[in-house]
């Protein structure tokens, strides 16, 4: 099963990961991304393109799903405003044995960091700057292929 | 050819509205013409689309290049790189 939610609710991990284990699955993997505390920044903003956002993620979800064989695939996503430390991201993939899982998992973060229409905003001491996209997340999601594949 | 044009992040800030309905004329049948026309609608356009190397879009919520085709688009939208995960 795939679920995506994309809201300015906190993310529970353990309800995530408790919701893919079972159902036949031999190994679960994922991945918890956090707001760094870089250069002093003291909050971060989250935009994205309501519908657009979701249905691009539930595509992403498809093809690994599709690609590695999953049982379960879990993406949620935070927007609006966060603080150092708050979880922004959270990908949970569940398969029979563990390098489907991995590596599905792996895909899910490097594509949703290219693909995936949202835009972060670092505020420090009260100045917003917009994130630059960064070449080397690019570079690795490049390694999983075609984006359309 | 009605259409609604969404924008995000620093190119809504700069346009200085998320979203506006436009009837472009028909000469305009690409993205980057569509961008070209909107450029001369106002100076914050113009300014917001200055630099085209940091500009994607999508048509109908499918992410496309900017050469590609707005013919019976419903909803075109221009932001810059995508910055999430």
């Amino acid at each position: 099963m795939i679920r995506i939610v994309v809201n300015a609710d906190q993310i529970d991990v353990a309800r995530e990961l408790a919701g893919i284990e079972g159902k036949g699955a031999g190994a679960v993997a994922s991945f918890t991304g956090l707001v760094r505390a870089d250069d002093g920044v003291g909050s971060l903003e989250l935009e994205h393109y309501p519908g657009a956002t979701e249905a691009g993620l539930m595509t992403l979800a498809d093809t690994a799903a599709e690609r590695w064989g999953l049982i379960d695939a879990t993406i949620v996503h935070r927007i609006g405003m966060m603080h150092p430390g708050d979880r922004i991201v959270f990908v949970g993939t569940s398969a029979p044995h563990r390098a489907a899982a991995l590596e599905a998992c792996a895909f899910l973060i490097d594509r949703l960091k290219t693909d995936a229409p949202f835009w972060k905003r670092e505020i420090r001491a009260g100045t917003p700057t917009w994130v630059e996209p960064r070449r080397s997340d690019e570079d690795i999601a490049q390694r999983w292929g075609d984006p359309a594949a | 050819m009605e259409m609604e044009i969404l924008y995000f992040a620093w190119v809504r800030e700069r346009v200085g509205t998320g979203h506006e309905r436009v009837d472009p004329p028909a000469e305009v049948t690409t993205v980057n013409g569509l961008i070209d026309w909107l450029s001369s609608t106002s100076d914050r356009h113009a300014d917001a689309f200055a630099d085209r190397a940091r500009l994607r879009a999508a048509v109908d919520q499918v992410f496309v290049q900017l050469d590609a085709s707005v013919a019976n688009a419903k909803e075109v939208a221009i932001f810059p790189p995508v910055t999430g995960g």
